[in-house]
C-alpha cells in the first residue's frame, strides 16, 4: 500500500470530477475524520486514517481489501471507476439519469440505457458527461456516460442509446471474485 | 543302564539348555525369506500384538530386529567363505530382488538433422573396415585420419585444373576448403544441439529481427534521441509522441502514514488547479441552452397559434407543418410522444 503519486492523483481526480465535479473536495476534506486515498495492487482505496493504521499490520500479499475500492489503474495508467465507488458518487452526483422500472433489469445486466428506458434526465447534460443512474425510486443503480445531450434525447428514436453503461450494482454478483 | 540313561538325559537336557541360551539360534514359526545378494531378509511371521502392547514397544522391536539380523548373518555364513588378507569374507550370490532405479531413465538424444533425413530416406549405416589397402605404399593403412591411405595432404605436386587461375595456390585452396568443411560441420553440430534443447536455431550472420514490436521501436527511438551531445535536451518531439515510461528517475513514494494534513492540502490545491483549468464558458452547454430556448419559443408560438385557431391547448405537435385542424383526434395523441409526462426534466 502507498499514497498515490501526483500524476496518479490527478488522473483519478479528473475521472471522479466527471461524475461529481468539484464535490471531490467534500471527499478529501471531511468534517468527520481524516480520509485518504491509498494505492494497493493497482487499486485505489478510500480509507479512514484509523482503519489505515490498523491495516498496516497486514502484510502486502495477504491484504485483499481495505476501506472502499474506488477503482483501479490500468496497465496504461488510466483510471477505471468500480461499482464499489457508487456509495460516494451517488450523494454528490451532478448529473443524474433515472431509469424506468421496466428498463432497470436490463441496465443491471450490463446493457446500455435506451431512450425507451429513460425516465428522467438532469437538465443541461452534455454529451459524454458522466452520469449516475438511479431507479425511479431514487435508488442508485450504477453510473455511465451520457451518449446524447438532454436536448438530443428528446428527438432520438426510442431504441437509440442515451447512456453508455459503465458499472452497475449487478456487478456485485457478476464480478464477485474481482471486486474488492 | 539306569545310571547311563540318567546321565544321558542330564546331558541331553544340559545340551538343550545350552542350545537355548546360545544367542545365535533363533526359533521362528515360519522361515525367513533371504536375498543375500541384497543383504535382505523378509520376516513373514505375524507380530504377536498382545506382547507388543504389553511390553515396552521399543524393547520388543529391538529384540525382533536383533533376532532377524542374527538369522540373516547365520544365512550369510552358510555361503562359502575364504580368507583374504587375514579377513574372512563371503562371496555373496547375485541379488534376486529387483530394486527400482533411483533416477528416471535418461531421455534419448533427439535425432540430428542428418539422422532425421536418413530415416526419411531409409539410409542405413554401413560398417566399413578400419583398414584399407594402400596401392602406393603396398601396405594396409587406416581409412582416414593420421597416416591414412591415399593421403591428399602429403602430395608434393598438384596439377592445376584447366579452367583454374594459373596463379592460384592450389595447396592453399585445398587447406581453405578443408577449414570450410570443418567449420560447416561445427556449425551444424551447434545447430543440432540448439534444436535438441529447443533454443532458437542460430541463423547465418547477423540477420535483422523479423518484426520489431512497438515497445522495441519506442525504446530505439528514445535511445537514439538521447544520443546527442546535449543528451537529447534540444531534440524535437514528434506530434502525439508520448514520453518513454519506466525510464529515468525512480519514483519516490510518500510514506504510507505520514503527514495527513499536508496530503489533504496538496489534494485540495490540485483540485483548485483542475478547477481553474476548466473553461468558464462551456460552448456545448451554451449551444444547448440556446437550442432549448429556441425550442421553447417555437412551441410557445405554436401553442399561441393553435390557441387562436380554437384547438385544444397543450396538444400541440412539435413539427406540425401548420396543419389545419389535424391536431384533433387519434393521430395527435400518438404523435405527441416527445411530450410524455415521463420525460420530465429533473431538477439539479
Amino acid at each position: 500500500m502507498r499514497p498515490l503519486t501526483d500524476e496518479e492523483t490527478k488522473t483519478m481526480f479528473e475521472k471522479l470530477s466527471k461524475y461529481i465535479g468539484e464535490n471531490i473536495k467534500l471527499l478529501v476534506d471531511r468534517p468527520d475524520g481524516t480520509y485518504c486515498f491509498r494505492l494497493h495492487h493497482d487499486r485505489v482505496y478510500y480509507i479512514s486514517e484509523k482503519i489505515l493504521k490498523l491495516a498496516t499490520n497486514i502484510s502486502r500479499d495477504k491484504l485483499v481489501s481495505v476501506g472502499t475500492c474506488f477503482g483501479k489503474f490500468t496497465k496504461t495508467q488510466k483510471f477505471r471507476l468500480h461499482i464499489t465507488a457508487l456509495d460516494f458518487l451517488a450523494p454528490y452526483a451532478k448529473y443524474k439519469v433515472w431509469v424506468k422500472p421496466g428498463a432497470e433489469q436490463s441496465f443491471l445486466y450490463g446493457n446500455h440505457i435506451m431512450k425507451s428506458g429513460l425516465g428522467r434526465i438532469t437538465e443541461n447534460t452534455s454529451q459524454y458527461q458522466g452520469v449516475v443512474v438511479y431507479s425511479m425510486a431514487d435508488v442508485p443503480l450504477g453510473f455511465g456516460v451520457a451518449a446524447k445531450t438532454t436536448q438530443e434525447c428528446r428527438k432520438v428514436d426510442p431504441m437509440a442509446i442515451v447512456v453508455f453503461h459503465q458499472a452497475d450494482v449487478g456487478e456485485y454478483i457478476r464480478n464477485e471474485d474481482t471486486l474488492t | 543302564m539306569a545310571a547311563c540313561s540318567v546321565e544321558d538325559v542330564l546331558a541331553k537336557a544340559e545340551k538343550e539348555e545350552a542350545e537355548r541360551l546360545k544367542s545365535i539360534t533363533v526359533n521362528k514359526e515360519l522361515d525367513l525369506d533371504f536375498d543375500i545378494g541384497n543383504l535382505l531378509a523378509l520376516d513373514k511371521n505375524s507380530i504377536n500384538s498382545r506382547e507388543f502392547k504389553q511390553q515396552n514397544k521399543n524393547e520388543f522391536l529391538r529384540s525382533l530386529a536383533r533376532d532377524n539380523t542374527q538369522l540373516l548373518i547365520n544365512e550369510i555364513w552358510k555361503h562359502p567363505s575364504e580368507k583374504v588378507e587375514e579377513v574372512i569374507v563371503v562371496k555373496l550370490p547375485d541379488p534376486v530382488t529387483q530394486l527400482p532405479r533411483e533416477k528416471p531413465v535418461p531421455k534419448a538424444r533427439p535425432p540430428t538433422k542428418w539422422e532425421q533425413f536418413a530415416k526419411l530416406k531409409g539410409i542405413q549405416k554401413k560398417k566399413k573396415t578400419n583398414l584399407v589397402w594402400d596401392e602406393v605404399h603396398k601396405e594396409w593403412k587406416r581409412r582416414w585420419g593420421y597416416k591414412r591411405a591415399k593421403d591428399d595432404t602429403k602430395e608434393w605436386l598438384i596439377e592445376v585444373p584447366e579452367n583454374a587461375d594459373p596463379n592460384e595456390d592450389q595447396f592453399a585452396k585445398r587447406v581453405h576448403a578443408k577449414k570450410e568443411r570443418v567449420a560447416k560441420n561445427e556449425f551444424n553440430r551447434l545447430k543440432n544441439i540448439a534444436r535438441s534443447q529447443k533454443l532458437k536455431v542460430p541463423g547465418v550472420g547477423l540477420a535483422p529481427t523479423s518484426h520489431q514490436s512497438k515497445a522495441e521501436l519506442a525504446k530505439a527511438v528514445s535511445v537514439a534521441k538521447s544520443a546527442t551531445a546535449s543528451v537529447g535536451k534540444f531534440q524535437e518531439r514528434l506530434p502525439k509522441e508520448k514520453p518513454q515510461r519506466n525510464t529515468g528517475k525512480k519514483r519516490q513514494f510518500q510514506p504510507l502514514i505520514g503527514d495527513f494534513a499536508g496530503e489533504k492540502q496538496k489534494h485540495l490545491d490540485m483540485l483548485k488547479v483542475i478547477e481553474s483549468k476548466r473553461p468558464r464558458l462551456d460552448i456545448t452547454k451554451a449551444v444547448n441552452k440556446q437550442m432549448r430556448e429556441e425550442d421553447g419559443e417555437s412551441t410557445e408560438r405554436r401553442k399561441g397559434k393553435k390557441g387562436r385557431r380554437g384547438n385544444a391547448p397543450g396538444k400541440g405537435r412539435r413539427n406540425a407543418p401548420g396543419g389545419k385542424g389535424k391536431g384533433k383526434g387519434k393521430g395527435g395523441a400518438s404523435k405527441g410522444k416527445g411530450r410524455k409526462p415521463a420525460m420530465r426534466q429533473g431538477k439539479r
